[in-house]
């Protein structure tokens, strides 16, 4: 067990440290000078060198990879080009928000899917298990920017429930909660399908399985069999989905709320593309890189919590 | 306490159960043999109220005093644990891998007997002594994969005394187990059945541990009770041709492996196998591998014949015999 733990945790950092050295490389090589991204075309020679040794520019590729994980690590993540404050401060501000997106999708996602792919299973070829499966089916279609247009033109263009878009920060909860709604059901509706798909078939298998039998001998009813037995036996390959799905919510935030024009990391990575603001991107795509690493670490983790056979094992 | 008279379990329009007749009083303990395909394990999972979904059940059924052929799943799960309960075949695949046993075995208590967790776990302990699982407290604890066959065998057995049913069953309990475990599941299963006066089905094709647990056997083939009565009875003096069969395909530790004039002694057989469910006979489903067949077997159906009290076979010789 000890091994296994320090095994995974070693990998968990190499890859981590393998991430940083990819992403590093990448925005070194593509083309452009951040000096002259910050002072303009008109920028005398001069400023341009003097602002390039202030950058670290001139520097070995090698040191400055090292400076850069030696800062990051400390939360330094440089100065943003286009927005001239703190990368850290910008990310801070717009954590919550994207975090909270994508927490809340991902909650949703859970209680749909797995309520839904219950229910499917224990339909099997009956007409629930068909609607699910339609369902399902037009879900994983539709794509989620066109879902959330779809969305907005209903709910808040034709009804008026919600806001189209836009957020007015955290100091009026009801008001954050409801801007917050469209977009974590446009991104929860797509994820959902997917997993709802997973979750039953994973448990059409356990349902075949001896135990099963076994649990409906002792006279448990089918609602307890199915929650309590089949679905913490049908968990492995649904929790390999959701850490899958946990990255592809944190990456759709990007999509999403540049939609619903959401102040987020997603909506800053797009904004600091378009201004070849460096530092900033560079941070964000490691961030982005760490935190999809650590949904498949703490994956990793889960199977030994859901199954003591691989304790056994690991 | 339980009785089926003309019971019988359809799929399509095939009999895989034909009018199977049996009354289980309180104590009993009755054998029921066969090869597989004799519809044995689907006698048990009617008694269970667990016929598959797509079998259709006619004629009766009743346990207490209630029809139960044609009841809902809910009113089975009032009676499965508390007045039957099963043993299955497979210990290894039969426990739920993600719980502990004791998890496992004190469910249905909490469910049915609305005991306290405490009372219950109790109760656990108690059953794993009676079934003979050393180191109970220990052993509660454990996952499933932690444990030998035999003794998973055992906290399936524990499981299905949970709430003290009236009729215990036992399909093919020993099966996947090796010898001296199954003897001594048998003999387990026998003594748990005399102290608690429960009835007891045991099910199997292990002649010798039928002989060892039962007092009564149903010889069943092809979805017929073709042969029943005591069971010292039935397999000391055999009357239905299958049921000679049976016996005669049992190998004999006490003989040699060698006839005296040096040549392998071949292991008697009965030739052929169970016919599928779409070609059997019309008549008596035995017709075709049967030694002794009479011009009418192929066509007519026969009648269950009472010989003795409590004893009987379903066979045209037995009418035959009579007849001459």
């Amino acid at each position: 067990m000890a091994y296994f733990l320090f095994r995974r945790t070693l990998g968990f950092v190499l890859t981590l440290l393998a991430v940083s050295v990819v992403v590093f490389a990448v925005m070194n090589v593509l083309p452009g000078d951040p000096a002259l991204t910050i002072l303009g075309m008109d920028a005398s020679e001069d400023a341009l060198a003097a602002l390039r040794e202030q950058l670290g520019l001139n520097a070995p590729l090698v040191t400055r990879y090292v400076s850069w994980v030696w800062n990051a690590l400390q939360g330094d993540f440089g100065i943003s080009h286009s927005f001239r404050v703190p990368v850290s401060e910008l990310i801070s501000e717009r954590l919550p928000m994207t975090i909270s997106l994508a927490v809340a999708g991902m909650l949703v996602t859970l209680v749909l899917a797995l309520s839904l792919g219950i229910t499917a299973a224990a339909q099997h070829g009956r007409a629930g298990d068909w609607g699910v499966m339609f369902l399902s089916q037009l879900g994983i279609a539709v794509p989620a920017f066109w879902l959330s247009i779809l969305l907005v033109m209903l709910f808040a263009v034709k009804l008026r429930w919600l806001p189209p878009g836009g957020f007015a920060g955290w100091d009026d909860p009801v008001a954050a909660l409801r801007s917050l709604i469209l977009p974590t059901v446009a991104l929860a509706l797509v994820q959902s399908a997917v997993l709802a798909r997973v979750t039953r078939s994973s448990a059409l298998e356990v349902m075949r399985q001896d135990f099963v039998r076994t649990a409906r001998a002792s006279g448990l009813s089918h609602r307890r069999i199915l929650w309590r037995h089949v679905l913490p036996n049908a968990l492995v390959p649904i929790v390999t989905i959701v850490g899958m799905q946990f990255a592809a919510l944190v990456t759709g935030t990007i999509v999403i709320e540049n939609v619903f024009y959401l102040p987020g990391l997603g909506r800053l990575i797009f904004q600091s593309i378009a201004n070849r603001d460096l530092p900033t991107v560079q941070a964000l795509v490691m961030l982005f890189a760490a935190i999809v690493v650590t949904a498949n670490f703490v994956v990793d983790l889960l199977y030994v919590v859901i199954d003591p056979r691989l304790k056994a094992r690991a | 306490m339980i009785e089926l008279s003309n019971l019988s379990v359809h799929f399509g329009h095939a009999a895989a159960l034909r009018d199977a007749n049996l009354v289980i009083e309180r104590g009993d303990r009755l054998g029921v043999v066969g090869e597989s395909g004799s519809g044995k394990t689907l006698l048990a999972l009617c008694l269970m109220g667990m016929a598959p979904d797509s079998a259709r059940l006619t004629g009766q059924l009743s346990i207490d005093g209630q029809d139960m052929a044609r009841a809902a799943e809910r009113d089975w799960q009032r009676l499965r644990s508390r007045w039957v309960a099963m043993v299955f075949q497979e210990p290894m695949a039969a426990l739920n891998p993600l719980r502990r046993v004791g998890d496992t075995v004190i469910e249905p208590m909490l469910l049915h007997d609305g005991l306290t967790r405490r009372a219950a776990r109790d109760r656990a302990l108690s059953l794993f002594e009676e079934v003979g699982i050393p180191d109970p407290d220990r052993r509660l604890r454990q996952f499933p994969h932690e444990m030998s066959g035999g003794q998973r065998q055992r906290v399936l057995i524990a499981l299905a005394l949970a709430c003290n049913p009236m009729l215990l069953i036992a399909d093919e309990p020993t099966t996947a187990l090796d010898a001296n475990v199954a003897l001594r599941i048998t003999d387990l299963l026998q003594r748990l059945a005399r102290e608690r006066e429960m009835a007891l089905v045991f099910i199997s094709h292990d002649l010798a541990a039928v002989a060892r647990a039962t007092e009564d056997i149903v010889v069943m083939y092809a979805g017929d009770m073709v042969e029943r009565g005591r069971t010292a009875a039935v397999l000391g003096a055999p009357v239905h041709p299958y049921t000679k069969g049976l016996l005669g395909a049992r190998p004999d530790v006490g003989v040699a492996g060698r006839n005296a004039d040096g040549k392998r002694r071949r292991l008697p057989t009965i030739p052929g196998s169970v016919p599928p469910l779409q070609g059997l006979p019309e008549g008596c489903r035995f017709a075709g591998r049967c030694p002794v067949e009479l011009p009418q077997c192929a066509t007519q159906r026969p009648a269950f014949t009472q010989t003795e009290v409590a004893r009987g076979a379903a066979c045209h010789l037995l009418t035959e015999a009579r007849h001459d």
